[in-house]
């Protein structure tokens, strides 16, 4: 770079050759990958399956955690450090809730002669509903007195404190009268029963087959007039309550499908199950997803954030309360944090004050992975960091998990630095 | 020679060297116990670390969470060369000094090959350098340590005990400080090209893949004496006060005259404006790079020292949540302050870790990291841009010509 005192003209060759080198290695070195991935899934193929699934459990959980980092992210611009352990006091407060206050048993005292599955149901989500009440509550305070203060000054300033609230978060539960430093066990509050081919009744297998199906003919059937430009199909053909039935109904019809078909199907023994948790928390994923993209894209609040992530400026010049939008991201976030804690509590069985660092550290890479600021890329990519964080944990090796999960990171953002899902980043000069 | 050093360099070696024989006495005479010696060293390799970062962070403007990692890897790789070397197997330091100096040389190669090529891709880089550093790993493993081994063994041996102990460490730290710069080139060659908040996100992610293989460095690395999540044990305690000095003042002094130089007003100018930068003619890749590289060899002496004092080295210690202690240390001190990261630095690990657990009622210890992110957003909240600014102390400060004013332009 510096001068010598004497300039060297070089040839200089083309490098496409090189880079075809290049490109040939890495490849083979993928396939490497893969080989001793397949050979270790032919060994046990039964369990390949099962994994996938709870590959999907556990992307559904991330994808709670993403959609807040996400929202946060996407309107101003800020790595939410402490979310993980907004997740951590949704879980924590559901522990209390549970251990303390029996919530989840509201309706049993009430109406003592209730339906039990009925009663648990309500009382479930009366949990999960409290939780989500106060972690919005929590993230609207985190907000207002902690990043607001700092709106105008350097983005540092306000990703320093991010990791201070995110420290205080940790520690202050850590003290012995809050939630101590132990692991806890976690009282689920509905009893987990494992479900194989047997116990599920064909009529339930029917029903959520026979929703998929009348809402897939309702959403081809609008799909055809759309096309055809009628304008009131196209808002029903996305509207939440199709789209709700439309997702649900193809998962559990598929999930369900495979646990009952696939060990009678061929010679090899496949055995599958899944549990009651399990689809409890796909259901609730699923709602939740939708609502937030009814939210989003369908509502005034909705309208108003998207603007705000555009052009804040702009946003307040058009008589937009730019702090209050903000305020209700941080809520909207604080709840979905809130319910992913109960639900990943629920199954995993424990909860512990560090506990919403990885998962956290997870959920924000999983947004990246499908471009932040999307909301079905963060869906998208929490799927595929599920996945491939089980896959990686049954097949390659069990300790590697969370490296193989930065490590996908990183090539993703090699590959496509804005995500599957975001769009290139425009660069101002 | 006496023209070139003006009074400010006097008056910093001086009061340098006046500290230095200070805190000797103090030790030589039993004054300061070894709990505030392991306080000082560690403030000592703190400032290095968080020194590494301010380069990359302050200087640079490449916000990094990874200088964790690197000082994790230096700690491990230096402990592992005198752990084995003390008990008479000079393997590691063999392969690790020979296979650096064999993969620095072939990657220079590679470097000058490539740069007869246009069009040369980041993967293409980072793959040819990739195979550079493992063949020269390799053949230090496979050809230079059956041949060299023992002779260099009895060479070494063959020297007085305390002097080949010296000798020993310090190669052990130039290996851990290797390791780490060699490491963080070859991952600087392809994330050094993400944008700011990327970038400290994969960095985040190599701290954690580092904290993850230290964790299993006995059952996935085949290193069984790092004892994966037990903890290192029985490495040698080498590190002394003037070791620690000496190190110490080799960073600050490497650092400010790095600084000082082209070099250094090409790593400013980046984080002024990589577009200007790249107008005026700097290499805005190999500048990052160069700046990520020394930040990590900087952390890299520091996990030496600090792994040769504590005499121990655990993964916990690199874990996910004392990673960020260089950044906060960096951003308290002010951005781009080489004085406010010295003094940052020894003050955060006398506070926290010396005045916080000695002097304060039992029980107050679970309450430390409660109130100090209370103090760091009291701190955002009142003084953002850090305890010092941009002050420095005479010596490390740069003088600039006079900026002509002229027409002010808006973008």
């Amino acid at each position: 770079m510096e001068g010598r005192g004497r300039v060297v003209l070089l040839k200089r060759y083309n490098g496409a050759i090189l880079n075809r080198i290049a490109a040939v290695i890495v490849v083979i070195l993928g396939l490497f990958v893969l080989a001793f991935f397949v050979r270790r899934v032919m060994a046990d193929p039964g369990i390949f399956i099962q994994q996938i699934l709870n590959g999907i459990q556990l992307g559904f959980l991330y994808a709670l955690i993403a959609l807040g980092y996400t929202m946060v992210y996407g309107i101003i611009k800020l790595i939410n450090f402490a979310h993980g352990d907004v997740f951590m006091v949704g879980a924590m407060t559901s522990f209390f809730a549970i251990s303390t206050m029996e919530l989840h048993r509201w309706p049993f005292q009430l109406w003592p002669g209730i339906n039990s599955t009925l009663g648990t149901l309500l009382g479930t989500t009366t949990v999960i509903a409290f939780s989500m009440a106060i972690c919005s509550f929590l993230g609207v305070t985190m907000e207002r007195f902690a990043y607001r203060p700092l709106r105008a000054m350097p983005r540092i300033a306000a990703l320093i404190t991010a990791i201070g609230v995110s420290f205080f978060l940790e520690y202050f539960g850590a003290l012995p009268f809050v939630y101590t430093n132990n692991y806890i066990t976690y009282p689920r509050p509905f009893e987990l029963t494992v479900l194989t081919a047997k116990d599920i009744p064909p009529w339930l297998l029917g029903l959520v087959g026979g929703v998929f199906a009348i809402t897939l003919t309702t959403y081809s059937a609008l799909n055809g007039l759309s096309n055809r430009g009628n304008t009131k199909a196209v808002l029903w053909r996305n509207h939440p309550i199709i789209q709700f039935f439309l997702y649900l109904g193809g998962l559990l019809t598929i999930i369900l499908g495979m646990v009952v078909v696939l060990p009678t199907w061929g010679i090899i023994k496949w055995d599958l199950t899944v549990s009651n948790v399990m689809l409890v928390i796909m259901s609730a994923s699923v709602l939740l997803v939708v609502a937030l993209q009814y939210i989003v894209t369908r509502t005034k609040t909705g309208k108003a954030m998207r603007a705000s992530a555009y052009d804040k400026p702009t946003s307040r010049l058009m008589g937009i309360n730019v702090d209050n939008v903000i305020a209700v991201t941080f809520a909207i976030a604080g709840a979905l944090a809130g319910a992913g804690g109960v639900l990943y509590a629920t199954a995993f069985k424990q909860v512990h004050h560090l506990m919403g660092i990885l998962p956290g550290l997870k959920a924000f890479i999983a947004a990246v992975l499908g471009g932040i600021g999307s909301i079905p890329g963060a869906l998208v990519g929490s799927l595929i960091m599920g996945m491939a964080e089980v896959l990686s944990a049954g097949f390659i090796s069990t300790p590697m998990r969370d490296a193989v999960a930065f490590s996908l990171l990183i090539i993703i953002l090699l590959i496509r630095p804005q995500g599957i899902f975001g769009e290139a980043p425009t660069e101002k000069v | 020679m006496v023209r070139r050093l003006k009074s400010p360099a006097i008056f910093f070696f001086g009061g340098s060297l006046f500290i230095f024989a200070l805190i000797q006495f103090l030790i030589e005479t039993g004054k300061l116990n070894p709990y505030w010696q392991t306080i000082l060293f560690w403030g000592a390799a703190m400032t290095m670390v968080s020194l590494g970062l301010n380069l990359i962070y302050g200087f640079n403007g490449q916000f990094s969470l990874g200088q964790y990692g690197f000082y994790a890897l230096g700690a491990y790789t230096s402990a592992d060369i005198t752990w084995r070397w003390v008990r008479g197997d000079p393997s590691a330091l063999v392969v690790v000094i020979g296979g650096a100096i064999l993969a620095v040389l072939l990657m220079w190669g590679v470097a000058s090959f490539l740069k007869r090529f246009y069009g040369v891709s980041v993967l293409t880089e980072f793959v040819f350098h990739s195979l550079a550093t493992l063949i020269g790993f390799a053949v230090a493993l496979k050809v230079l340590y059956p041949y060299l081994g023992s002779p260099i063994y009895a060479l070494i041996q063959s020297l007085p005990e305390p002097v080949s102990k010296q000798i020993v460490f310090f190669l052990a730290l130039v290996g851990g400080a290797a390791v780490a710069g060699i490491v963080s080139f070859l991952f600087g060659i392809p994330v050094l090209t993400l944008g700011s908040d990327y970038f400290g996100i994969a960095t985040l992610g190599f701290t954690i893949i580092v904290k993850v293989l230290a964790d299993n460095s006995d059952t996935i690395l085949p290193f069984p004496e790092m004892k994966g999540a037990r903890g290192m044990v029985g490495i040698p305690k080498l590190t002394t006060w003037p070791w620690v000095f000496a190190t110490l003042m080799f960073v600050i002094v490497f650092m400010r005259n790095l600084l000082h130089s082209s070099v250094g007003r090409a790593i400013v100018s980046v984080r002024e404006d990589e577009r200007a930068a790249s107008l005026m003619g700097i290499d805005v890749a190999r500048t990052k790079i160069l700046a990520f590289v020394v930040g990590s060899i900087f952390a890299g002496i520091a996990g030496g020292i600090r792994a040769h004092d504590l005499a121990f080295v655990h993964p916990t210690m690199f874990g996910f949540l004392p990673s960020f202690n260089p950044l906060i240390i960096v951003v308290f001190g002010g951005l781009g302050s080489m004085t406010g990261t010295i003094v940052t630095s020894f003050f955060w690990v006398f506070l926290l870790e010396g005045v916080l657990r000695l002097v304060l009622p039992t029980g107050f210890e679970n309450w430390r990291y409660v109130i100090y992110p209370l103090v760091l957003l009291l701190l955002m909240l009142l003084r953002p841009q850090g305890l010092f600014g941009r002050y420095e102390i005479p010596f490390l400060r740069q003088t600039y010509p006079p900026v002509r004013k002229t027409a002010e332009v808006r973008g």
